[in-house]
């Protein structure tokens, strides 16, 4: 896999609230190569005196086309995501280089009728919408099923595009279970309470059908999830794992 | 002249000479790992170097660590942009382990459990700047930090520090390890930003 880098200037050209605490920041970046699911950007801002600061953001969005979307939750005592969720207007710019990562990826048709599980937990769930998309997008028939573990269901990304794939009764629907550890809605099938190794094992695609497997949530988590697919009999070894820490 | 993003305000004071470029300070240990953390028992634990010329050495847990531990405090330096200054490690130079074997080859394999590899010339592993290391903060390494032993490379992104370390292998050329087939750089320096390929 070749992947080349490069830095592209960015413009802001839609935002809209994704919860209470996040934005979804949708960027168009003139030459951006295209990029694949699960993939993510450096971006850098430079304020007037000079001064920068970078972060890596995944990207929501997987296309060759040269729009591509983030989803940005605001870490409170952060100094770039306040800016972004807060301040940031239509028609800024800013720099991005990317596409990066080519581990934590998903492309149709590479792993070809392999099932797979995403494990998403918080807003660990970016890289994952955006292999939920690719999926729809290339009418993917690899069997594909979400696990969504999130605070309340005020706390939820890409809120309506998920609760298509579960309308859709086409053969490429992603099914999508969500555990809400703190608040669950009035129709829930199971009461608010944190994610464990019973509702692990009923929710994900057994071992037997050697699924491939990513999870992205804070480092606790995949720890958590990863001891537990373990002792469930998963193969651990080729699962992609994205852990994120309080930086 | 870089692009400036309009009101964006950053600069809290002066940056701390000690970040390299694009970095910001932390003061937690975030853990990057691209799949599952192995579960490493010392008692079969082993370190081995392969140079041209077949299995150069091979020690146990105790016969490595009895090529003499120091102390070390360094900066270490993430790609996704995080910075630790000045943590306190324990481990073995790498000089003490090279003492013990002849090569002529310039470029080293580094080689971990899960099949995590990557490239770091030899002449950068030498002269008191790389050491497998087995404590950090103190304490016994943690298995999500690369537990019992990793090797530290502090003046190259830490991705090049691998955790769970195995053993090396010599090389002839230089050729990419398992981030480096992925688009990261071949080297890695953090003050030059060598961060993508």
């Amino acid at each position: 896999m070749n992947l080349h880098a490069a830095w592209y200037v960015a413009t802001v050209s839609s935002m809209k609230p994704e919860t209470p605490t996040a934005r979804r920041i949708v960027l168009d970046v003139p030459g951006w190569p295209g990029n694949a699911a699960g993939q993510h950007v450096d971006i850098r801002l430079t304020a007037e005196n000079g001064y920068q600061a970078s972060r890596s953001y995944s990207l929501a969005s997987s296309s060759d086309a040269s729009s591509i979307e983030l989803a940005v939750d605001r870490v409170p005592s952060g100094e770039v995501s306040p800016f972004l969720v807060d301040e940031l207007m239509v028609g800024d710019q800013f720099e991005v280089r990317g596409p990066l990562g080519g581990w934590f990826v998903w492309r149709p048709g590479e792993q070809s009728g392999r099932p797979v599980q995403l494990i998403a937990g918080g807003s660990g769930i970016v890289p994952l919408a955006s292999m939920v998309r690719a999926h729809r997008a290339a009418s993917d028939a690899s069997t594909f099923r979400l696990l969504y573990a999130v605070r309340t269901p005020d706390d939820v990304f890409f809120c309506d595009e998920l609760a298509r794939e579960q309308t859709d009764t086409g053969t490429g629907r992603v099914r999508v279970d969500y555990v809400f550890s703190r608040r669950a809605p009035a129709e829930a099938k199971r009461p608010a309470g944190r994610l464990t190794r019973a509702i692990l094992a009923e929710l994900v695609v057994p071992p037997e059908m050697n699924p491939l497997v990513y999870i992205c949530g804070s480092t606790p988590f995949v720890e958590q999830v990863l001891d537990w697919l373990k002792g469930l009999g998963h193969d651990v070894d080729d699962v992609r794992a994205e852990r994120f820490g309080g930086a | 002249m870089a692009l400036i993003t309009r009101g964006f305000g950053g600069s809290r004071g002066a940056r701390d000479s000690r970040l390299p470029p694009g970095q910001t300070r932390v003061e937690d240990w975030p853990v990057l790992t691209a799949g599952a953390t192995p579960e490493v028992d010392p008692s079969v634990w082993e370190f081995t170097v392969i140079t041209e010329n077949g299995e150069a050495a091979r020690w146990s847990w105790d016969a490595f660590r009895a090529l003499g531990m120091e102390e070390f405090t360094v900066d270490i330096h993430c790609v996704t942009h995080w910075s630790r200054l000045g943590m306190s490690w324990r481990g073995v130079p790498l000089d003490r382990v090279f003492a013990q074997v002849e090569t002529s080859y310039d470029y080293v394999m580094v080689h971990s459990h899960g099949g995590y590899t990557t490239n770091v010339p030899l002449a950068e592993l030498l002269d008191g700047r790389a050491w497998i290391a087995f404590e950090a903060d103190g304490a016994p390494l943690e298995p999500e930090h690369g537990g019992p032993a990793r090797l530290v490379v502090p003046h190259l992104y830490f991705w090049k520090s691998a955790k769970w370390v195995t053993g090396l292998k010599m090389m002839a050329r230089d050729e990419p390890g398992f981030w480096e087939e992925r688009g990261y750089h071949l080297h890695g320096d953090p003050w030059t930003e060598e961060r993508y390929s």
